[in-house]
């Protein structure tokens, strides 16, 4: 049905450029911070703008992964992520199937969860719980404080709400209980649901740097994030590696580092990204849909 | 200590002993289920209520030796202290103001970039854009930051650039001027991809029965996107700028912060960056949680007024 014109033509051909460009934009930091890490200094003086590396030289990586701070802020963070991602799906899961069931006190759950998104006390008294509750300088200050985000409980429920109430019923039936039907049959039935929240948690605990600055001061328990912070922003690349050790010998130069670092952090992020893209679509839909 | 916040179960009069008697029968028969939801009753009430329960320091001068309640009452002294402070003023002034700008230049920026990946019709090239431009979405804010900071140093490229063409270096990051449009360009770098999903999905559902009628009255592009694309998404965005307008307190905490240095803390510090600087730096608990608590009470007030007027606008509301 559209017509063939020749302003037709000239507009889709402007449009796509425009949207390559577009697309570029967002791309070229992404080969800049690649190639520069993964080149000589030399190179990287000599060259206004590199986008593959003349000769490649991995010096810098080695260096930061026989540094001794790098490699422990990898494990904490790994540590974290799954540790936490698992007590975001137990806690969201359990608490949203509740609230899909025709439980008692469930309007008043309900408000209490769509109030905290719309109030908040705020950092000082969350700050001052967290320790009263003993959980700073502990890596759960980065877990229990956010174990559920009530968007997603929200968006959750949603979900649980969908799978036919006959499940339910036949289970009952079969003389499951509550908690049977639910291991048994709601949750094996929301194997792809548990898997994107557990994305979306994931790379929320990944890229969580504010937590950590507040609730942690204990250098041996710093995230990527924190350490990327000391080597790029901060600009102190040698020394935050060698995390109060002795300063390590023949460096690399600190631009190398700070992109090697950089595409380090990221590195888990692109992995999973395409299994993300699969699901957020979706997710942002769902979310948008009314409760 | 949790154990306390429960509601206790309402004391059995004559009156309402069959009522107690039918909420005993209910409970009963839902306490699989109550159990099941115990871990997420708990972590509301301890991490999201209690520290509501905090907020009590907000007035009074609090000190952690004498505890919640019983340091000294002041009252509303400290709220007051927020409008005599030249310091706060200034803060809430940069809070209006980057959000301001984030609205002005940020919030269109989606709409124009769903309206160009829906006139793609091939849809290999589309999905190759729509994949490149939702990545940036992912990244933390320490990695944006730290590339911009890489690219925009005095010896970082742009700068090499701007030199080897025979320009001075421009000081980008200690220079005051270029905060504020570069926490909005950050934000559009990161955001714009994402942001258009939810246009994107309300222009999938576009009559295109109405296209095919435009046509035949001899509309072209332009005009088919004036009055058919654009009056069909119309909702979309006023529900999505009045929530914004919601949030205009709220300007991008771990960015901001992360940002900040000693040249630009005067143009740069926001509501929430304030509250972290009293309050964890400098150990002033009662007057950093007096402002923020200021800040959500005008947040809530704000947000209830935007979901009034989307209702007053014809539109569902969100709550």
């Amino acid at each position: 049905m559209r017509d063939k014109s020749i302003g037709n033509l000239v507009l889709d051909t402007v449009n796509y450029i425009l949207l390559a460009l577009i697309a570029a934009a967002m791309l070229f930091p992404f080969l800049y911070v690649f190639s520069v890490s993964f080149s000589s200094y030399k190179d990287f003086l000599q060259s206004d703008i590199l986008l593959v590396p003349k000769t490649w030289v991995m010096d810098a990586y080695r260096f930061i992964l026989s540094s001794p701070a790098f490699p422990r802020s990898l494990l904490v963070t790994v540590y974290v992520t799954i540790l936490g991602t698992v007590v975001n799906l137990f806690f969201t899961s359990t608490f949203a199937y509740v609230l899909s069931r025709p439980v008692i006190g469930q309007r008043v759950m309900l408000f209490l969860v769509l109030f905290t998104m719309l109030f908040s006390a705020g950092m000082i008294p969350t700050y001052l719980v967290v320790k009263e509750t003993g959980l700073l300088n502990t890596i759960w200050a980065l877990i229990l404080p956010v174990a559920i985000a009530p968007f997603n409980l929200i968006v959750m429920r949603q979900f649980f709400m969908g799978i036919p109430s006959e499940m339910n019923e036949a289970a009952r039936i079969d003389g499951a209980t509550e908690l049977q039907t639910f291991w048994k049959i709601i949750l094996p039935l929301s194997k792809p649901a548990l898997a994107a929240f557990g994305l979306f948690y994931a790379v929320g605990h990944w890229n969580n740097y504010f937590s950590a600055i507040l609730y942690l001061n204990d250098p041996a328990k710093w995230t990527v994030q924190v350490i990327l912070r000391q080597i790029v922003i901060v600009n102190e690349p040698t020394s935050t590696l060698a995390g109060g050790a002795a300063l390590m010998e023949n460096a690399p130069p600190a631009e190398t580092i700070q992109m090697a670092a950089i595409l380090l952090s990221i590195l888990p992020i692109i992995l999973v990204y395409p299994f993300l893209q699969k699901h957020f679509a979706k997710g942002v839909m769902l979310g948008s849909v009314k409760g | 200590m949790a154990a306390d916040l429960y509601p206790s179960s309402p004391a059995p009069s004559a009156a309402s002993q069959t009522r107690f008697q039918k909420l005993r029968k209910r409970l009963h028969k839902d306490r699989a289920l109550l159990l099941l939801a115990l871990p997420g009753i708990l972590y509301f009430l301890i991490y999201k209520y209690l520290p509501m329960f905090g907020l009590v320091i907000a007035f009074n001068d609090y000190s952690p030796f004498q505890g919640f309640f019983g340091s000294e009452w002041v009252g509303l002294g400290q709220f007051r202290k927020i409008f005599s402070d030249t310091e706060v003023l200034r803060v809430i002034w940069n809070t209006l103001f980057i959000s301001f700008l984030q609205i002005v230049f940020a919030f269109p920026i989606p709409i124009v970039l769903a309206l160009m990946l829906n006139a793609v019709r091939n849809q290999l090239y589309k999905r190759i854009i729509q994949t490149v431009v939702y990545l940036p979405h992912f990244l933390s804010w320490v990695v944006v930051i730290g590339i911009c900071v890489l690219f925009l140093k005095s010896e970082g490229l742009i700068n090499e650039i701007l030199k080897s063409i025979g320009l001075p270096a421009i000081p980008f990051l200690t220079d005051p001027a270029y905060f504020k449009p570069l926490i909005v360009g950050q934000v559009i770098w990161k955001e714009t991809g994402w942001g258009t999903i939810i246009f994107l999905a309300a222009l999938a559902g576009v009559n295109p029965n109405l296209y095919e009628a435009a046509v035949m009255d001899g509309a072209n592009r332009w005009r088919q996107t004036w009055h058919i694309t654009l009056p069909s998404i119309r909702s979309t965005i006023i529900i999505l700028l009045i929530l914004r307008l919601g949030s205009v307190l709220d300007s991008g905490f771990e960015q901001i912060w992360l940002m900040l240095n000693p040249f630009n803390k005067d143009t740069g510090n926001v509501l929430d960056t304030f509250v972290y600087f009293k309050g964890i730096e400098q150990s002033d608990y009662s007057f950093a949680t007096a402002v923020g608590l200021f800040k959500g009470v005008v947040g809530l007030i704000l947000v209830m007024g935007a979901n009034y007027l989307a209702k007053r606008f014809g539109e569902e509301g969100v709550y």
